[in-house]
């Protein structure tokens, strides 16, 4: 057990509060945070060492993070890719390495048992502190990565994702894709992923997460010991501010797909917004709701004009976008987005019904224990956390915040905050006029 | 619909009494609706699952698909609850819902707050026995079918080329046919064809109830014969077998679509466990699997991926759980510069080497170890331990297979592999597809797939 829940699950307005996980914290000598939450029942522990290396910190280098981040554990110390992946494999642990436009990890899971632990955790370290960053492995995995790149452009989905966000972003480090350009990836060196890493990969700007069947005193051994040879290095100054957008677009990518892919959106909602919970409660009502949301409802339930049909915020360090999206056979492009727009005035308008708030909130605090009912789930919530700085007990307090949502704070977050004069849309597929295959 | 256990074993580590320590509570209700119970006290949760017994590979020509449309059709109001009305009552009770549709099953699932259970079976029970369809539901759901379809299949060129090579490889087997359906089958579903196949196979003692989490056994058979007891069950005719014509010789084909990069596939007829002679066998080609593709020290990673730089990703993969003869699959994607037939022979190559030596005692040990550590980190999941078992029990092998599987794979020896590798992995009984890049045409989409933002290097 676990995540330690104590206390009955909630009816809907209770305001009681109840422990949802015990996050310790405290820093190692070289100044990096770590949260570390107890789980008993299963031996076995995820570890995350996280920096503030995401591509957001390519600078015009798109795909650096990306690249250096995929480079890691290919050889480290005296080890190559080979010995690396044989030494977790042979004791059943995972690992791996990932980026995102904010954040650069490595990722471990590995039974506790300990020389099972420890080969796994001696193989980690080396990867964080002594990567060799071989030419050969360097000039593979840039072919890989090109190879990947090239395949995006036969996906309507991938080409709109990324025509999304340089329409959001302009000129800032969140507009480009995260795994960089062809002629970008092209460009670079071995010896840029090595300053890369040099600069992002120190003690400073890195977090630990550990969630598992650890005791505490093993907890901070871990820790120590994964970071200890990195040097004390520099946090990188925050990034900076999403430049306003001043009008709306419209962007259209001719590609010979049989459905459209239509995102709409701008930049919304960052980690510590004041505005977040009534944007997300707001939004689960809107087009979060899984199968009950009312751009679900307008798109698929009452039209069948697509399969998926939803609404997200995906907040950043600065504000990540808000995102409409759905896929629909090009003849019908223009009425789908007819009804995204109807749907989306509609709401920031008038707001939700005090009825479909009550059955939100339902839904969210009712479902609050599912999100983290196991230490995958669990790590990635406490890595948030931690990464951005949030309150210890952010997940305490997470149904209070929910519950404290009105009808009212939704209408005037989503009023100031999604502004149908600013929102910026792409589709991607065949004009109107064409049919599918 | 690869399923993969990931695979291995440690010997004789404190891990194995952990893992083997949980349990599954077993009851069959009168009507014949087998309930499996499994206790994970770790969070307030539960998952509960409705398998049924039935799934594309049931489908004869003509209604192909039309499984997952009648599951698209399970949310679309019963005589007592209207279209919409489950998935709302399910969301307002802060539960999180959906469905699948596979080759050999169909299957329904929520997971709650674990005092929320009967809700969940209130409605399962209703939806098992009492959907009324509706031909205005049935034209707008066949338009998101329709949708799904492209989304999934025709805009993928790997997919799609999938999509092909399967209806290559059978020749009489519904394996051949997709999942989804062919679009002119979808296309032409009536309510009658719903309504008929509903009446087949939705009933009590055609299904299976799964349910994992905060939960005693005892509570939830109460529960379940409270909900589900009184539904009538049916007649349950057995289909006609299919039995797939020995292959006799190797089948080759090309796929020329718009896309970037080539893509190769390879598939070898072969048992899985629901079919094979010796069960040993079955196993043997898990391991097999996992020797060729099981991290990043397995050989196609090792050898092609880095070694040779043939491929930039390589894979293989065996079905273990199919209800019928499956496919031993390996695909790869060649490198820049490379060729599909330059990938092929080195894919064929290490078949062959399969054939001709032993496999190392430490290839070998990682799989073991690599299942060992699954079976314990699979216990994370609520969800996952219920599709464990809802597929062995609707594909006819059981529940307890599951907890045989550690113990079989720890048996394999590595003459077993080179025995199943000679007996099975025959280039008469070969399929092969290469996917041949076309250009993508009305294509302005360079520049704007390619942000330029800012100083090039």
């Amino acid at each position: 057990m676990r995540i330690r829940i104590i206390g009955l699950m909630l009816l809907a307005f209770s305001q009681t509060v109840w422990s949802a996980a015990k996050i310790e914290n405290w820093q190692t000598p070289q100044g990096s945070r770590v949260y570390y939450v107890h789980t008993e029942g299963l031996p076995m522990v995820d570890i995350q060492v996280a920096f503030d290396a995401g591509s957001a910190r390519d600078d015009y280098q798109f795909g650096l993070a990306s690249l250096t981040s995929s480079l890691l554990d290919t050889g480290a110390g005296q080890w190559n890719a080979d010995d690396i992946a044989q030494r977790f494999e042979s004791v059943g642990a995972s690992f791996g390495t990932g980026i995102s436009r904010d954040m650069a990890w490595v990722s471990l899971r590995t039974l506790t048992d300990k020389p099972l632990f420890d080969k796994a955790l001696d193989t980690a370290q080396a990867i964080l502190a002594k990567p060799s960053f071989n030419q050969a492995d360097f000039d593979r995995e840039k072919n890989r990565t090109l190879a990947g790149l090239k395949q995006e452009e036969e996906s309507p989905g991938e080409l709109a994702g990324i025509a999304f966000f340089n329409t959001l972003y302009g000129d800032h480090p969140y507009a480009h894709p995260t795994d960089g350009t062809i002629v970008t990836v092209s460009g670079f060196s071995v010896d840029d992923l090595r300053n890369f890493y040099r600069k992002y990969y120190v003690a400073s700007n890195a977090i630990v997460v550990i969630v598992g069947d650890l005791s505490k005193q093993q907890a901070e051994q871990t820790a120590e010991k994964l970071l200890k040879d990195l040097p004390v290095g520099q946090k990188p100054a925050p990034i900076p501010d999403v430049p306003a957008l001043q009008k709306s677009s419209q962007q259209h990518i001719e590609f010979p797909s049989a459905q459209t892919h239509v995102l709409v959106g701008l930049p919304g909602s960052f980690r510590k917004d004041p505005d977040y919970f009534s944007l997300y409660v707001g939004n689960h009502i809107l087009g979060g709701g899984g199968l009950v949301s009312k751009l679900f409802d307008e798109v698929r339930e009452k039209r069948g004009l697509a399969y998926g049909a939803s609404s997200s915020f995906a907040p950043l360090a600065k504000p990540g976008p808000f995102i409409v999206s759905l896929q629909t056979r090009n003849d019908q492009t223009t009425q789908a987005l007819q009804v995204v727009h109807q749907t989306l005035n509609d709401y920031i308008n008038n707001g939700p019904t005090e009825a479909e708030l009550t059955a939100a909130k339902q839904n969210i605090t009712g479902g609050f224990a599912m999100r983290f009912d196991t230490n995958k789930e669990l790590v990635s919530y406490v890595a948030m956390i931690g990464f951005y700085d949030m309150p210890l007990d952010y997940l305490d307090k997470f149904q209070q915040n929910v519950e404290q949502v009105t009808v009212a704070s939704i209408k005037d977050a989503f009023k100031r905050r999604v502004k149908p004069e600013l929102l910026q849309t792409v589709t991607v597929g065949q004009a109107a006029g064409k049919s599918g295959k | 619909m690869k399923k993969r256990f990931l695979g291995g074993l440690l010997l004789c580590l404190p891990v194995l009494s952990v893992s083997a320590e949980s349990k599954v509570a077993e009851h069959i209700l009168g009507n014949g609706l087998k309930v499996l119970v499994k206790e994970d006290h770790r969070s307030p949760v539960v998952v509960s699952q409705v398998w049924y017994k039935v799934g594309s590979s049931y489908e004869p020509g003509g209604i192909t698909g039309l499984s997952h449309m009648l599951e698209h059709m399970m949310f679309k109001g019963t005589d007592k609850h209207p279209a919409g009305e489950f998935s709302r009552i399910i969301a307002e009770n802060g539960g999180d819902e959906n469905a699948f549709t596979g080759s050999d099953y169909t299957a329904y699932f929520q997971t709650m707050a674990a005092s929320k259970l009967p809700v969940s079976f209130e409605l399962e029970a209703d939806r098992m026995r009492g959907l009324h369809l509706i031909a205005d539901e049935l034209k707008k759901e066949r338009e998101v079918v329709t949708e799904e379809r492209r989304m999934r299949t025709d805009d993928n060129p790997q997919a799609k080329l999938n999509e092909h090579f399967m209806a290559l490889a059978y020749s009489n087997s519904p394996y051949k046919n997709p999942i989804i359906g062919w679009p002119a089958d979808i296309a032409n579903y009536s309510v009658e064809d719903l309504q008929a196949w509903y009446q087949r196979w939705y009933a009590p003692n055609n299904a299976t109830l799964v349910v994992v989490g905060d939960v005693q056994p005892k509570a939830v058979f109460e529960l379940a014969e409270k909900y589900f007891g009184q539904l009538k069950p049916s007649e349950i005719k057995p289909i006609k077998p299919q039995t797939e014509v020995e292959q006799l010789g190797v089948r080759k084909m090309t796929i020329k679509l718009p896309a970037k990069l080539p893509y190769l596939v390879l598939g070898y007829k072969v048992p899985s466990l629901t079919n094979v002679e010796q069960e040993w066998e079955a196993y043997a080609l898990e391991v097999l699997a996992g020797v060729l593709d099981g991290g990043g020290s397995a050989r196609l990673s090792s050898r092609l991926v880095r070694g040779k730089q043939l491929a930039v990703s390589a894979g293989a993969g065996y079905n273990l759980t199919s209800r019928l003869p499956t496919l031993f699959e390996l695909e790869a994607t060649p490198a820049e510069g490379k060729t599909v037939w330059e990938l092929e022979s080195a894919l064929k190559n290490e078949i062959s080497e399969l054939q001709t030596d032993l496999i190392s005692p430490e290839e070998l040990q990682r799989i073991k170890a690599q299942v060992l550590a699954s079976a314990v980190y699979e216990r994370d999941s609520n969800f996952y331990q219920a599709m464990q078992l809802g597929t062995l029990e609707t594909v006819g092998l059981g529940w307890k297979k599951v907890d045989e599987y550690v113990d079989k794979v720890n048996k394999v020896t590595a003459q077993q592999v080179r025995d199943v590798a000679r007996k099975y992995l025959l280039d008469d009984h070969l399929s092969v597809a290469y996917l041949e890049p076309q250009p993508i045409k009305d294509g302005k989409t360079a520049p704007a797939a390619l942000p330029t933002n800012g100083p090039q290097r």
